[in-house]
């Protein structure tokens, strides 16, 4: 725990960074088991913009995102690797430190507005409990700034949902509220995991409206954590997708959607119905399932269900990289859109591999790139 | 929306499931009643995929129930082949309802985790099916086979030793074993990873052409459901808003709340436009007290003094494109 490394490279060049992980870890302890959650990620934040982390189940993502925030805390839980909120080293940092930071500096938004509040505690107290520990406000003050803060995310009657309990709220309502708690001391850092999952589609794109304006007004930097490639493709400046523990591919919103380099990006993408495509088109499932996390391969973790794969990327893990596009990285040995990923794939074709075949389909289909 | 009407219905003799004015209630306290399904009416053609797509709340699950008789609805009539359903009682209705089968949303509480997998699927066999258990076996094994399960290891293994993915595909396989008429799909694939999605829903595409299935599709996903579906229904707070071909119902809605709910779906292209005016509102009125007229108008921009009196009926905007709005978008547009 709290092994000390100094990122300079990675702050270098980046004043602007907020947050900078580098090489974090964190391994669960199960049995006789080591289970990598997260293996190796490093990312930087930058102050006001969105880092869009996406992944499948198991791909690691809100473990990360809660071993930045330092609340994966259980014995069996070993995080090593630096993470530097600015300036300040926050792996192996003291609990009092944390709870300082929570709140008035980086704050959070789960995924489930039913369970992620106390029931048998009034709204109003709730959204308050931070400011009252952080900024020492009087009883009376607390209110009025409670009224603010549900008016801030468009809570209708504010006045009269401060007496509501959870249950009589419904849940885009309970997650304006979640959204109220996080914004209230004014953090620099909000991390969103999966924030809009649980609600039905109209309701995630207001919440989703009701985030986005809030960052903009407050110049606050976000971390949208989702399986949902569509939810950050249009709210997201920056994105990592992350497979088995590992960023796979990292870059730029409208770079990683045009340019994608990764196979593992490239057939999640494919495998996602849109509204765009006409009825009954043949969706390129990914083959097989993600790998045990307790036991991952030695080579790349993508390599049994990648169409491209071939023995180096079995034997060898791949590092994750930058291309001429200093910001945009990909982990890959063959990466999409090269000439040794084309060949790879075509002897993949010829050796009969599904997934390589599906893949030789739709990239005719789509027009070579992607 | 909310519209009534029956103009929307075919009566070419490929329909296979007919539903006429569905109405599901619940009681619930104080005398007061939960207006589940309000009315609905819709076809489904032999070999047809039809999509019921709708928020939480709006009856899409509770419509796929009734069509089972699980519970009978309040009233209106549900015909299969034929076959008026709600007419038929006791182990009528249990020998009809081989022909309707259902796949549910939790792939791995729906199987039951005592049992093998042989037995699952042997399960309804054991009630309905050929009591040979040498035919018995080919079946399961033919069945398993065509939902990508090993039979072998299925004869000792139990739901816990398999994905959701895999578990969707037995339940899919237990429903096939019955050789039904129709499959309703209830949120299939709504708890599966996007990868393991698009397996089942391929899978379902290749069990459609393979069997000659008719299905109805349950979901809250816009691009799932325009993927598999031949036809659209939108549904709101129990009411069947619009109702057409998917392609055409997503390239030009015409109810306001079907443009909502494609505007609403985020696409993955980093392109699409956003709108992000929108902020509030947006919670679905209380079943218990549904609003008079159109049932969607107090959501609605374009919503009048009609709206609240009248309940839209529906009508035809385009070929097989069926709305129930006093104020259509297209025609709206045409002006």
């Amino acid at each position: 725990m709290g092994v000390e490394v100094l990122s300079t490279d990675a702050m270098s060049g980046a004043s602007d960074a907020l947050l900078t992980v580098t090489d974090l870890r964190t391994h669960f302890h199960v049995g006789e088991h080591v289970v990598k959650a997260v293996d190796g990620v490093s990312l930087t934040v930058h102050k006001g913009k969105t880092l869009g982390i996406v992944g499948e189940s198991g791909s690691g993502k809100t473990v990360l995102s809660r071993s930045i925030m330092g609340i994966n805390t259980a014995p069996n839980i070993e995080t090593s690797g630096s993470v530097t909120y600015n300036g300040t080293e926050l792996v192996g940092s003291s609990r009092s430190t944390m709870r300082k930071l929570w709140g008035a500096e980086m704050s959070m938004v789960f995924q489930d507005p039913m369970t992620s509040l106390n029931p048998v505690v009034k709204v109003g107290r709730q959204v308050t409990e931070h400011l009252r520990s952080h900024q020492g406000v009087s009883k009376s003050e607390a209110r009025q700034a409670a009224i603010e803060l549900l008016k801030w995310v468009r809570i209708p009657e504010p006045e009269k949902r401060l007496e509501n309990y959870p249950h009589q709220m419904s849940g885009g309502m309970r997650q304006r509220v979640c959204i109220a708690i996080a914004l209230a001391c004014g953090p620099k850092l909000l991390f969103a995991d999966e924030p809009t999952t649980a609600l039905d589609v109209t309701v995630q794109h207001q919440i989703l409206n009701l985030l986005s304006q809030q960052q903009r007004e407050r110049d606050m930097a976000m971390v949208l954590v989702t399986h949902d490639l569509g939810v950050v493709a249009t709210r997201t400046d920056e994105i990592a997708v992350m497979y088995a523990g590992r960023v796979v591919e990292q870059a730029s919103t409208s770079t990683l959607f045009d340019d994608m380099r990764h196979p593992y990006t490239q057939s999640l993408f494919w495998s996602i119905p849109k509204t765009s495509e006409p009825k009954h088109t043949r969706l390129s499932a990914i083959v097989g399932r993600p790998p045990n996390l307790a036991a991952l391969p030695p080579g790349c973790s993508f390599a049994a269900r990648c169409p491209y794969a071939q023995d180096v990327c079995r034997e060898q893990a791949p590092e994750l990289q930058p291309t001429e596009d200093p910001s945009h990285l990909f982990a890959c040995h063959l990466p999409v859109g090269s000439d040794e990923g084309r060949r790879a794939l075509e002897v993949n074709v010829q050796l009969g591999l599904p997934q390589a075949k599906s893949a030789a389909l739709r990239a005719t289909v789509a027009g070579g790139g992607r | 929306m909310a519209g009534s009407g029956k103009a929307h219905l075919r009566s070419s003799e490929d329909v296979i499931l007919r539903v006429e004015d569905l109405v599901v209630e619940f009681p619930a306290r104080k005398g007061q009643v939960v207006h589940a399904v309000s009315g609905i009416s819709f076809d489904v053609a032999r070999g047809e995929t039809l999509g019921l797509v709708g928020e939480s709340g709006c009856g899409k699950s509770t419509t796929g129930r009734a069509l089972l008789q699980l519970p009978p609805p309040t009233s209106g009539t549900v015909t299969l082949d034929g076959d008026e359903l709600t007419s038929l009682e006791g182990k009528a209705m249990m020998r009809r309802r081989t022909d309707i089968q259902m796949i549910f949303q939790d792939p791995i509480s729906s199987l039951n985790p005592r049992r093998t997998i042989s037995k699952i699927v042997a399960e309804p066999l054991d009630v309905w099916g050929p009591k040979d258990e040498a035919e018995q076996q080919r079946l399961i094994s033919d069945i398993l086979d065509a939902v990508g399960i090993d039979p072998e290891s299925a004869a000792y293994k139990r739901p816990h030793e398999y994905s959701g993915g895999q578990c969707q595909r037995i339940s899919i396989a237990r429903a096939l074993v019955m050789e039904p008429k129709v499959i309703i799909c209830d949120e299939p694939v709504s708890a599966l990873d996007v990868s393991v999605q698009a397996q089942i829903l391929n899978m379902l595409e290749d069990l459609k052409a393979k069997y000659g299935l008719t299905l109805v599709f349950i979901a809250h996903d816009l691009a799932v459901v325009k993927n598999i579906s031949d036809r659209v229904a939108v549904m709101y707070l129990g009411k069947i808003c619009e109702i057409g071909e998917s392609d055409e119902l997503y390239a030009s809605p015409a109810h306001p709340y079907t443009k909502l709910l494609i505007e609403s779906h985020p696409e993955p292209d980093p392109h699409a436009e956003v709108d992000e005016s929108v902020v509030v509102g947006g919670d679905i009125p209380s079943p218990l007290d549904p609003p008079s007229g159109c049932r969607f108008r107090t959501r609605c921009e374009f919503a009048d003094a009609t709206c609240s009196t009248d309940e839209p009926q529906m009508r035809e905007v385009g070929p097989a494109h069926f709305v129930a709005c006093h104020h259509p978008l297209r025609l709206a547009q045409s002006h």
